[in-house]
């Protein structure tokens, strides 16, 4: 690695840009400047960028750059992230990545915009995203697909595709991401980026725009640990507003990340490594755990028996609690409304029919059919008597390691339009991911490797409340290997 | 379980969604895929096992009944699709 004096800005990580920001080698208006402008040059080739924030975003840099001034500045002030445009922002568009919303100007500030706002990041515009952040690929956007930095003829990953392309191209050094099934970690893992799903319950959901609300949570993606651990400590938080929002208090990410893995206790759950997984994912995954060794951990064989039904209980209870809170879209209040109604019910299903596209469309009746009189407890509450199974799997697994490790997903990127007619083969993407959700145990994916030039992500699932210990194992692999710093040539 | 058009028809109206009919076959088959990936659940015998709604098993946390909110009635409504003296406009209900 070059020393940091020679790095390119836009090439630094978030901790490298505070220092600079900090010591006074660059303002955060001319920060923001070098980063819109990366946006204008590659944007185009990517979308990864619904909206471009560039008004808002040199305010609040100059406003950063006043604050470091009066010695009111804290890690994160002045540096630029850009948010997924699932999450409200007062006066701006936000669109889930729906044409449902595409005319919808958010009237508050999600608490997770606000936090980062409070800490003085500084938001460079909105992400594309799979329509309601229902996707693995971000082919699912009414914005258009997004296209992986490391090779345009591949998908990003989903459904946090926009900000995975945009922090793996160097258009942000951060990013916020949301994770229902897999939404920040398989991104991270096919773009070749740190990215956490935190506990649920651990960042507040509050004017996150909701799709599966027992399992959705929002977490940061960014390129090293450490990065996500600053990002990760300015958004995580008890919220009154967030009827489902933790009050624990927030440790300091930063103070365990040095610590020595030394006796740490991997287990590697067997359900991981078998049918379905690609061989050269799995070599590059066994090189990983290879140099875990080699940190002083112990690696040790575990099994997480019920992990085969995590995706059948998924799509009954994500789509169960879709069809629920998308009851919400009605074209009365907000969002689109068809063209002359002829009756009240005429308004509801063409103007939901047509701002709806067709993997939401699915969700929603799968949810709607599970739901409904007789099915319900042969679909509903099988699927959380399953959930149950599957938290014990994990529960009894904690009791015998520190962490669990295997690939972030079966394969690495695919191309655009592989999978796109193909549902099934879609959701078997996120095969690894699906089951830390059901639980709402803390997951994290790190870049460690490549298949051609494709990244390859290890995942690392912690027990409740450990994302510290999780990011501390994730840093001290980024300590002694490279695969983290390096960048997509086209992006350089 | 497999889908007809029929049941398609139906699930599509209580999600209150018009589907246009050159749709309804695609629709019927990927559900009726779906549900067959989901009916894997049935291999498992979930007698006597407590459904977990949350993840945590936390309760749901209740706040005290009083307003928390000022009145933003003509903010919010600056986004509706149509609205007249501080009403949502909708198509006549009553004839």
């Amino acid at each position: 690695m070059k020393p940091l004096s020679e790095t390119a800005m836009h090439q630094k990580t978030i901790a490298q840009l505070s220092a600079g920001l900090t010591a006074g080698e660059f303002s955060s208006e001319e920060l923001t400047r070098l980063f819109l402008e990366r946006i204008e040059q590659y944007n185009p080739s990517l979308n990864a960028f619904i909206t471009v924030t560039d008004d808002i975003a040199l305010e609040q840099a100059r406003a950063a750059d006043r604050r470091r001034q009066q010695d009111q500045a804290g890690p994160l002030t002045g540096v630029p992230i850009a948010q997924k445009d699932i999450f409200c922002t007062d006066g701006v568009r936000t669109s889930c990545g729906s044409r449902m919303l595409d005319r919808f100007i958010a009237p508050y500030n999600a608490t997770v915009v606000e936090k980062l706002n409070a800490a003085g990041t500084v938001m460079l515009g909105k992400t594309n995203m799979d329509e309601f952040a229902m996707g693995s690929s971000n082919e699912n956007s009414f914005y258009g697909p997004v296209r992986n930095p490391w090779d345009l003829d591949a998908v990003p990953g989903g459904s946090s595709g926009g900000s995975a392309a945009a922090v793996a191209a160097r258009l942000t050094p951060g990013a916020t991401g949301t994770d229902t099934g897999g939404s920040i970690r398989q991104p991270a893992a096919l773009c070749g980026l740190t990215g956490i799903k935190p506990t649920y319950g651990r960042v507040s959901r509050w004017g996150m725009i909701a799709y599966a609300s027992s399992l959705d949570q929002g977490g940061p993606m960014a390129r090293t640990a450490e990065d996500c651990a600053l990002l990760l400590g300015a958004m995580a938080g008890f919220d009154p507003r967030d009827s489902t929002s933790v009050d624990q208090p927030v440790p300091d990410y930063l103070a365990r990340l040095d610590q020595a893995l030394d006796g740490l206790k991997i287990g590697l759950p067997k359900e991981y490594f078998g049918e379905g997984l690609d061989g050269e994912v799995a070599r590059v995954v066994d090189a990983a755990i290879a140099e875990y060794r080699k940190l002083g951990a112990n690696v040790i064989e575990i099994s997480l028996p019920n992990s085969q039904l995590a995706i059948p209980a998924y799509y009954v209870i994500a789509p169960a609690e879709c069809s629920s809170n998308l009851a919400r879209f009605d074209g009365v209040r907000y969002g689109h409304r068809c063209d002359n109604p002829k009756d009240l019910l005429d308004l509801y299903t063409r103007s939901r029919a047509e701002g709806f596209g067709p993997e939401v469309t699915r969700r929603i009746l799968v949810g709607a059919f599970a739901l409904s009189a007789g099915y319900y407890d042969a679909y509903y509450l099988k699927a959380q008597q399953i959930r149950r199974l599957i938290s014990d799997d994990f529960r009894r697994a904690f009791e015998q390691v520190d962490v669990i490790a295997g690939p972030t997903s079966p394969t690495v990127a695919f191309n655009l339009g592989e999978k796109v007619d193909d549902p099934i083969t879609m959701y078997l993407s996120d095969i690894y991911t699906i089951a830390v959700n059901l639980a709402g145990l803390p997951g994290l994916s790190l870049p460690v490797g490549f298949v051609g030039q494709r990244p390859v992500g290890l995942q690392l699932i912690g027990n409740y409340f450990a994302e510290d210990r999780l990011l501390n194992v994730a840093h001290r692999y980024q300590q002694v290997t490279d695969w983290h710093a390096r960048a997509p040539a086209a992006f350089a | 379980m497999s889908l007809g058009p029929a049941e398609v028809g139906k699930i599509a109206h209580l999600a209150r969604l018009a589907i246009r009919d050159q749709d309804v076959p695609a629709y019927a088959h990927n559900l009726s895929a779906i549900l067959e990936l989901v009916a894997r659940m049935d291999a498992v015998d979930t007698a006597g096992v407590i459904p977990m709604a949350h993840p945590l098993d936390m309760a749901q946390r209740l706040r005290v009944d009083e307003v928390s909110e000022a009145n933003q009635r003509e903010r919010f409504q600056a986004i509706a699709p149509r609205v007249e003296a501080g009403l949502y406009l909708v198509p006549k209900v009553i004839e």
